[in-house]
């Protein structure tokens, strides 16, 4: 658990972070947005203080994070960001080892660690392990530095805009990755984004922010049934607002027993993604299917259309 | 195979400088013509192959003592406690830049007196320079995410420095160093102008006896040596720079 | 209102209290070549004046240790400077018995290092200022008519860098003049004849490497070496090219220095010109041709005007090298400044050397500063035109 208590950042008299409040729950996906300039990266870097608050403090599991020097702090708090970086003077392999590596793990427990890591995300540690990033595609690139940030095991993944620097299609799956890892290992993550697509399809929480405070912090349906101002609204956008809503589910929430003709959709397809496959293929009803290929049931353009209407 | 021919005429270079400073005598059929009937053609007021390695060693002491104080004070400058002394340390580089070698080793002279001792600072003072800007330029200018990363991993300010800041900038300071040697290595000559025992030397014995084979042999060694060394710290930029991504 | 330290100020301190309360101020000597005596500041300027200096550089130290506004530091290292350098004019006179014209009075550590530090001081606020180009020159200007002034007065006749001076006058002028000529002639020649070499390197991707490599193989010879290395050669020209000699090319002289300072300017004139054709942007050559400029058009319409701040540096690069070097030709009898350097070295007169060397320094710093600033005009001109 995170507790943010009255954090506020000052730069001479510019206030970038202004009396923030907020607790983050164990083993949950909060995402943090809001427009350039409006303090989330900085509230963000004041987790693992590489900013340090002006005033409030922060407690993680109910400790204050300035009890232990900054340094021993970042090591026990993960940590990605856009465009990733890696070192490009060590390899793949000795960058996940970082932390590791500073904690003073032993070698073969670094090493069982860096290979786990690299299979978990679809690296094949053989090959990737000895290679330096620049060798690397954007993509493995970021996964790699997601890896390193999780090698020590942490408890909490801090994020600063993760998947900025991606394509879409790459940027689709890593995002997928990410919410399979964070069930894999149940860490807390607190994600700094812009986009708002993202931050619907991967929070528990999203908290806006604005000129350094916070406008509204909720689950994602609540938001888009009540958003606190005109601009939480604004950057939902009122257009999207229904397919946002089904952006937040999976095609398995909405399955329904039956059969349906057609190409199967995965369970984890988002239910925004599986409306598009409807309306694309001409089909009243689709079939779904689990990760291992087992039937699970059909998905209908009508129980997404009830979906995507506004909660009671 | 593209880089066989270069290696090949780097190789034979080496073999024939090290040859001509064992063996000076056997070049002396290709230097004879050079020089009037009876003057000599080879270099006989002393061992070619001594003065060669005392102007090396003058060289690399000064260049060392150079490198340890440069990067030492680029380290310094570039740290948040040095942070005052940046623009002061930049408009230094440039105007100690504008210091001729000459004037350096002249005005070196009256302070520690002839021989040795004045080339050296000369060599050291104006070997600083290079090192220092370059190793200033590469400390300051690392890529913001890889910083910020090392911040994020957890490294403390020492193993920021040791382990990331200082490899990724060595191709960067490398540079510099491998400027500085070039420049050591023909300013050295100039040393014996005040006694210093270098190649330079055999120049001046040359340019005083009116003998073109001397100024040509003393001329040709050091300038072997420089291109063999520049190549040589070019290679070994290349490997760190490839190692360290920037390639 | 706090007090606070600056980090810069603290060395300056050091370095101004050492030289200033510890270290001699000025040397005399009964003769040119005896060793000197030491004379501390209150020795070396009559009564009152040394305690005058004593007190206000205690005050200096007091407001550069403090962190104040940066131009009153500018002020105080420039009056600082211009105080001290008319005192040791005074304490030449003070110090030289009457009538004696063997007695020489030279500035000692302590002269040297408070200069030194107020130079920073100075040299520390102009980079945090960040003059505009044109404030700069004028202030070199200001310092060069300053120093004129001084010099004109007769206020520094005193010293012994001036007694040497004054004992060899029309020499000083005779090889100031050929040094100017061998680096800037050099300079022009290689200018001439590098700038169309390099947009044919840039043109001719053939021709490139190895045109580079050859001049970065003549740039590793040692200049002493080169010089001695053309005497052979325009030796022969002289004697066998009718009408080379009555032109002035001889082997030993002026004629080989040039030669060799020219061979050396080729590389950073060359090797900027392609690096800076080179730089030119994609967008620019392509909107160019777009347009329908013919390659004639292009080069002098777009890509030199492009590359122009580069080919500058480099420019800059070879004349500050070239005055250096050129104090080298002194060694093959082609004069300049070297000529003092190397007679003094000989002679253990320091005096001597510094009539040589400081010339030349002041000759290459003045240089720098003049093509920095009119690099940094030909560089902001596209941005503030944009």
């Amino acid at each position: 658990m995170i507790e943010i208590d009255n954090i506020t950042k000052r730069y001479g008299d510019n206030t970038v972070v202004d009396n923030v409040s907020m607790t983050i729950a164990p083993r949950t996906v909060t995402v943090i947005v809001g427009t350039s300039g409006s303090g989330k990266t900085t509230l963000m870097r004041m987790i693992n203080r590489l900013v340090e608050p002006t005033s409030g403090a922060i407690r993680i599991d109910g400790e204050d994070n300035r009890g232990i020097p900054g340094y021993e702090l970042r090591r026990r708090i993960g940590y990605a960001i856009q465009g990733h970086g890696l070192f490009p003077h060590r390899t793949v392999a000795e960058n996940i080892a970082t932390v590791p590596g500073l904690l003073g793990w032993e070698k073969s427990r670094i090493e069982a660690k860096v290979k786990e890591l690299l299979s978990l995300f679809q690296l094949d540690p053989a090959a990737f392990g000895p290679r330096y990033p620049h060798e690397l595609s954007g993509g493995q690139q970021q996964r790699v530095g997601v890896a390193r940030a999780l090698a020590a095991e942490p408890n909490i993944l801090l994020m600063d805009e993760p998947f900025g620097a991606l394509d879409p299609v790459i940027r689709a799956k890593a995002q997928e990755d990410l919410l399979a890892i964070q069930k894999h290992f149940g860490t807390t993550i607190v994600l700094v984004t812009h986009d708002m697509e993202e931050a619907f399809h991967l929070a528990d929480k999203i908290a806006v922010m604005d000129k350094g405070r916070i406008v509204q912090y909720a689950a994602p349906e609540d938001m888009l049934v009540n958003p606190a101002t005109d601009f939480v609204e604004t950057l939902i956008g009122v257009g999207e607002r229904p397919f946002r809503l089904l952006s937040i589910g999976t095609v398995g929430e909405a399955a329904e027993a039956g059969t349906a003709e057609g190409e199967p959709l995965a369970a984890a397809t988002s239910q925004r993604d599986a409306l598009s496959s409807l309306l694309w293929s001409g089909r009243e009803a689709l079939p779904v299917v689990g990760a291992d290929g087992v039937p699970l049931g059909r998905v209908t353009l009508a129980s997404l259309a009830r979906r995507a209407a506004r909660p009671r | 195979m593209k880089r066989l021919l270069p290696n090949l005429l780097r190789l034979a270079a080496l073999i024939i400088l090290v040859a001509f400073l064992v063996q000076p005598a056997l070049f002396e059929p290709l230097l004879k013509p050079l020089v009037q009937a009876n003057a000599p053609a080879i270099y006989n007021q002393g061992s070619l192959l001594s003065l060669t390695l005392s102007h090396l060693t003058t060289v690399f002491i000064a260049t060392f003592a150079a490198t340890v104080v440069a990067v030492g004070l680029a380290i310094l400058v570039t740290r948040p406690i040095g942070a005052e002394f940046l623009p002061l340390s930049r408009s230094l580089v440039n105007i100690g830049q504008t210091f001729p070698p000459v004037a350096v080793l002249a005005l070196a002279v009256p302070v520690v007196g002839f021989g040795e001792k004045p080339t050296l600072i000369a060599l050291f003072l104006y070997g600083l320079l290079p090192i220092f800007e370059n190793a200033m330029t590469g400390l300051s200018t690392l890529p913001p995410a890889i910083v910020e990363a090392a911040r994020g991993t957890g490294m403390t300010a020492w193993q920021r420095l040791t382990k990331v800041e200082l490899p990724l900038a060595l191709p960067i300071i490398l540079a510099g160093i491998r400027l500085s040697v070039t420049i050591s290595l023909a300013t050295a000559t100039i040393g014996s102008t005040v006694a210093a025992k270098t190649l330079g030397e055999v120049i001046i014995a040359g340019l005083q006896s009116n003998n073109l084979a001397f100024v040509l042999q003393g001329g040709l060694v050091v300038a072997v040596l420089a291109v063999l060394i520049y190549d040589a710290f070019s290679a070994m930029e290349r490997m760190v720079s490839r190692r360290a991504g920037r390639v | 209102m706090r007090f606070r330290i600056d980090k810069l100020g603290v060395v300056i301190a050091a370095l101004l209290a050492y030289g200033a309360f510890l270290a001699p101020f000025a040397n005399f000597r009964a003769n040119r070549i005896v060793p000197g005596e030491p004379r501390a500041i209150l020795d070396a300027l009559p009564a009152g004046l040394g305690t005058a200096l004593l007190i206000f550089i205690a005050i200096a130290l007091v407001f550069v240790v403090l962190k104040t506004p940066t131009l009153l530091r500018l002020l105080l290292g420039l009056a600082a400077l211009s105080v001290l350098a008319i005192l040791i004019g005074l304490s030449a006179s003070h110090l030289t018995p009457p009538e004696n014209t063997y007695a020489r009075v030279s500035p000692a550590s302590g002269f040297w290092l408070t200069s030194f530090a107020f130079a920073l001081l100075t040299a520390d606020a102009l980079a945090r200022l960040r003059l505009s180009p044109f404030a700069r020159v004028t202030l070199l200007a200001a310092a060069a008519a300053a120093v004129a002034a001084l010099l004109m007065s007769g206020a520094w006749d005193g010293l012994s860098i001036l007694k040497e001076y004054g004992s060899r006058a029309e020499t000083f002028w005779l090889e100031a003049g050929r040094h100017v000529l061998l680096a800037l002639g050099s300079l022009v020649a290689a200018t001439l004849v590098g700038l169309p070499l390099g947009i044919l390197c840039h043109r001719v991707e053939t021709l490139r490497a190895g045109v580079l490599n050859v001049l970065n193989i003549i740039q590793t010879i040692p200049s002493i070496a080169l010089f001695g290395l053309l005497i052979a050669p325009l030796g022969w020209i002289a004697l066998n090219v009718p009408g080379a000699a009555a032109i002035g090319i001889r082997g030993i002289g002026v004629a080989p220095a040039f030669v060799a300072l020219f061979l050396y300017s080729l590389l950073p004139v060359v090797a900027n010109t392609v690096v800076g054709l080179a730089g030119v942007p994609r967008d620019a050559n392509d909107a160019a041709r777009g347009i329908g400029m013919t390659d004639r058009q292009r080069l002098f319409g777009v890509e030199l005007p492009l590359a122009f701040p580069v080919i500058l540096t480099g420019i800059r690069i070879v004349l500050v090298q070239n005055i250096g070097l050129a104090t080298i030709a002194a060694l093959i009898g082609g004069g300049g400044f070297g000529v003092f350097v190397f007679q003094g070295i000989g002679q253990t007169a320091m005096d001597l050397v510094l009539l040589g060397a400081v010339p030349t320094v002041a000759l290459a710093f003045a240089a720098a500063t003049v093509l920095d600033a009119a690099t940094e005009l030909s560089n902001s001109k596209p941005s503030r035109a944009a």
